[in-house]
């Protein structure tokens, strides 16, 4: 494929440019202007994203450009697949939406800097331009690289309000990201011992099925599992989540947890499809049913309603990899079904929006009542109708119920497996709505009930700030509007149509 | 190859005796013991950027932040001895841990041969860089979007260690103040080594372009440098409010960047230079790249603000 | 046996012993110190695999020698937040654990 160093290729490297050169200038301007030079940057890289999805719809191709002319293997590539400009288009409207809302809780300092809003913004920049690097990384070490800078941004956000259970549960999930990454780079070693390259595109023509492709991969995927909190990798997931302020949540539950399960999919359908193992697979779909169950269960005891959503989201990452049993084909040079490849990156975008919708609807809750206890909620759904219904509405899609996005994802799953007779998963998908379905009840049959007196809140919630909220839900079931079958956007950039193209 | 051998057997052994070690200074001591022996093995794996960077970094100011950390974490070390876990999951590890170890030993073996390598093609495209240093070649050239996120990493851990401080003393002044003594040993120490050492910073980033050596290992020594004078008390840190501090840390990413963008006007793409500016280009960009490694290393060790701005 | 295929082994020893000390030992500090056993020993896999790529008059395959160069710097900032990070829970809860393990 030609090097793309037109408008194409350009705007790849803006993804990853602006919100970076954001986070050097509010470092350099002070922690007063770090929230404007956010809002300037927002609409820049949502136009970036956006423009990439255009581009890539346009041509049906895939988007590659190969940093300072040098070609893969010596050089690094990055490329926007259909796949990658619907992960950056999700991420900048899900990121625009938290940043609106977090105007509230992290406003700028009218004299001198505070640590609070220039670490807020600073991170929440870099945030974002790592996960633009890893959505259109092409090689394999700058991925690595771009897992490193997701961490580091993402880890200071738990321990933001600096109490010990949060700067413990900042600590634990560091120990867990590092070991994910360094096992991740254990692997891309061997495969570079083994085939010279870290090229994606490069690695799925020259791997072949051998004792060091599966060590590397396993090595890889394990470390991706343990940072995407996968069961049994999943302990560091709630503390971290209900720990770190609400707009932080939503973005560490709704995309940075999303980054390494996008990667274990570029590592398995990208670089593995001439390597079929469907056994393999079943090992991921059991793992996320152990998710699924356990973190549903978990959830159903919890007392606070932030961490009965962190558990949700532990529980919700499972569906995300039923996908992989369902969407490998045994047969050689068609590693996806395209049904569940759709459902099982369409559970991954509704829930960003459902997660974060919840955990913001959470924050303006525990805002208001100086408190996040489930048992205390009562009248709170009088108080903020709009709050509760935002939240009603994301349990809606995690619960799988029309119309949302969460309920085509659930039901292409099930009819894949259905489909291709791996019914046990059938049985998986629905037992979860129903879990969900537990979980979102307790907390709105408690929300909707009246309080024995009534209630003062302790502080007033701007509206602006629940319009937000509704918003990023509406979202959610707006997905749920996507006619059931596979998305064409999807579907460009499929290895079967790459791999052709390279010399 | 016997010396080979040893080296390897003896890089092992300390290796157990670090994880062995009771008390948690000693096992630093054997932290940083491993790591200048490990610069040794990359002498020997022909490897000289890499042992100096071990040597620097890997051992030098990773040592000297493990050994300040075990000092101030003595008490909660002793207490937090007790709680080891049972002998299941401890059995369960060994075995866990020979598999993964073995595994790896048999695919170490099991690479082919020939083995694939890039050097040819790292050999080739080295005139268009004009520099002399292969592994100067791959960070600044070829794969130079690697080195700029890098610095971008190394710059939010920074930020992340700096949202540790309480609120009351943010924008503060670092670490705590060590007192000058101009009877001690550690200011003599200082005031003798210190001009010696920038200029050894200065020369093996130099050197870099031509030779073993480069930005990264020269950035450590002078982070070092200025290390070693704040503790002998000979300087405080500054406060991490200044503008000029911000202004160095970020410089190099952003001259990084600049140079990079403009890669697109003058050679076609970014990051990329045009064949008869490419030394001086990668050059114009390390020496700022060096001065912000150099600051952000120094502030990584000096920690959050602990003391208020005046 | 060359001295490639010698420090590799001991590469996947050290990555070895350090997954061991991660899981077992209960102080964040000795974690720390067993982290970098590990990226030791990953960073030796890749010179061992370097050291084998000697062509062209190269002693040694370049390409990998940058990423461990890379990859020392970042195992390092990673060794300094996670440090400070258990200095600051020192400080505020007066113990130097995690709680339940992880």
């Amino acid at each position: 494929m030609p090097n793309s160093a037109t408008a194409g290729g350009f705007l790849l490297v803006l993804a990853i440019v602006l919100p970076i050169s954001g986070v050097l200038l509010s470092l350099v301007l002070g922690g007063r202007h770090a929230e404007r030079i956010t809002l300037i940057v927002m609409p820049a890289v949502l136009a970036v994203a956006l423009a990439i999805a255009a581009a890539v719809w346009r041509t049906h191709n895939v988007l590659q450009y190969f940093v300072g002319n040098w070609n893969p293997p010596l050089g690094v590539a990055l490329r926007a697949d259909g796949l990658s400009a619907t992960m950056m288009v999700t991420a900048a409207v899900l990121i625009c939406g938290i940043g609106l809302f977090a105007r509230g809780q992290f406003p700028s300092p009218q004299q001198s800097e505070l640590r609070a809003p220039l670490v807020f913004w600073t991170l929440l920049l870099a945030i974002w331009g790592a996960l633009n690097a890893v959505f259109i990384g092409g090689d394999l070490f700058n991925l690595y690289v771009a897992l490193e800078l997701l961490t580091f941004a993402a880890v200071p956000l738990v321990s933001l309000d600096g109490r010990a259970e949060t700067l413990a549960a900042a600590l634990r999930y560091l120990l867990f990201a590092l070991l994910g990454s360094i096992l991740y780079l254990l692997g891309a070693v061997l495969l570079y011992g083994a085939y010279g390259t870290l090229d994606i595109v490069l690695l799925s023509g020259r791997i072949h099925a051998g004792p060091v492709a599966w060590v590397a991969i396993s090595l890889m995927t394990t470390g991706l599992l343990a940072k995407a909190a996968l069961y049994p990798f999943h302990l560091w997931l709630p503390p971290a989540h209900a720990g770190a302020p609400a707009p932080a949540s939503a973005i560490l539950s709704g995309l940075v947890v999303k980054a390494p399960f996008f990667l274990v999919i570029r590592l398995w359908f990208d670089i593995m499809p001439r390597m079929p193992e469907p056994a393999a697979a079943q090992v991921l779909g059991i793992l996320g049913t152990a998710a699924i169950l356990v973190g549903s269960l978990v959830a159903l005891r919890q007392v606070r309603l932030k961490l009965l959503i962190a558990y949700s989201t532990v529980a919700q990452i499972g569906y995300l990899f039923l996908m992989f049993p369902l969407a490998i084909k045994p047969e050689m040079g068609h590693p996806w079904h395209t049904t569940a490849w759709t459902g099982g990156v369409l559970q991954a975008i509704s829930h960003a929006f459902a997660k974060a919708a919840m955990f913001m609807a959470a924050g303006l809750i525990a805002e208001a009542l100086g408190h996040d206890r489930i048992a205390g909620l009562s009248g709170i759904g009088r108080a903020l109708p709009i709050t509760v219904f935002a939240f009603a509405l994301g349990g809606v899609s995690l619960m799988g119920l029309p119309p949302s996005g969460g309920f085509v994802a659930k039901a292409m799953l099930l009819t894949a497996a259905v489909a291709e007779g791996q019914w046990w998963w059938a049985v998986v998908v629905l037992v979860g709505g129903l879990l969900a379905g537990g979980y979102v009840f307790l907390v709105l049959a408690r929300a909707l009930a009246d309080a024995s007196q009534p209630l003062t809140l302790l502080s007033p919630i701007s509206p602006s700030r629940q319009a937000v909220v509704v918003a990023l839900a509406v979202c959610a079931v707006l997905l749920g509007f996507i006619p059931l079958r596979p998305l064409e956007l999807l579907q460009i950039g499929r290895p079967d149509i790459a791999v052709g193209g390279m010399k | 190859m016997a010396f080979d051998t040893g080296l390897a057997v003896l890089v092992l052994g300390v290796a157990v005796w670090t994880l062995a070690a009771h008390d948690t200074f000693a096992a630093v001591i054997g932290f940083v013991t491993y790591g200048l022996l490990l610069a040794l093995v990359w002498v020997r794996l022909a490897a000289p950027d890499v042992a100096l960077t071990e040597a620097a970094i890997g051992s030098g100011v990773t040592g000297g932040l493990l050994l300040g950390a075990s000092t101030r974490l003595r008490r909660a070390e002793i207490q937090a001895a007790g709680e080891k876990p049972g002998a299941t999951l401890r059995f369960a590890a060994v075995v866990l841990c020979t598999l993964v170890s073995a595994g790896l030993a048999a695919i170490v073996l099991l690479l082919p041969e020939p083995a694939p390598t890039l050097a040819p093609q790292a050999a080739a495209s080295m005139a268009a860089t004009g520099l002399g240093n292969p592994v100067t070649a791959v960070l600044m050239a070829y794969r130079a979007i690697d080195t700029l996120l890098e610095t971008v990493v190394l710059l939010l851990a920074l930020v992340g260690i700096w949202s540790l401080a309480p609120d009351g003393v943010w924008g503060g002044f670092p670490g705590r103040r060590h007192q000058a003594d101009s009877e001690g040993v550690l200011t003599f120490v200082a005031q003798l080594l210190v001009p010696i050492g920038i200029l050894v910073g200065i020369y093996i980033f130099w050197v870099g372009s031509v030779a073993p050596g480069g930005e990264f290992q020269g950035a450590t020594i002078l982070a070092a440098m200025w290390i070693l004078v704040m503790m002998a008390g000979l300087v405080d840190a500054p406060p991490v409010s200044r503008r000029w501090l911000r202004l160095l840390l970020i410089a190099g990413p952003a001259v990084f960047f600049a140079i990079g963008l403009a890669g697109f006007a003058i050679a076609g793409a970014f990051l990329a230079y045009p064949v008869d500016y490419a030394k001086l280009l990668i050059v114009t960009i390390e020496i700022p790249v060096t001065l912000s490694i150099a600051v952000t290393l120094a502030l990584l060790v000096a920690g959050p603000p602990e003391r208020a701005p005046k | 046996m060359s001295d490639a295929t010698l420090f590799g082994l001991c590469g996947a020893v050290l990555v070895g012993l350090g997954l061991f000390g991660l899981i077992v030992h209960p102080q964040p500090l000795r974690k720390i110190l067993a982290f970098n056993l590990v990226g030791g020993g990953v960073f030796l896999l890749f010179g061992a695999v370097a050291r084998r790529g000697a062509a062209a008059g190269f002693r040694g395959d370049p390409v990998p020698h940058a990423l461990i160069i890379t990859g020392i710097v970042v195992a390092f900032a990673a060794t300094a937040l996670a440090i400070a990070l258990l200095l600051r829970l020192f400080r505020e809860a007066g113990r130097g654990t995690l709680g339940s393990d992880g």
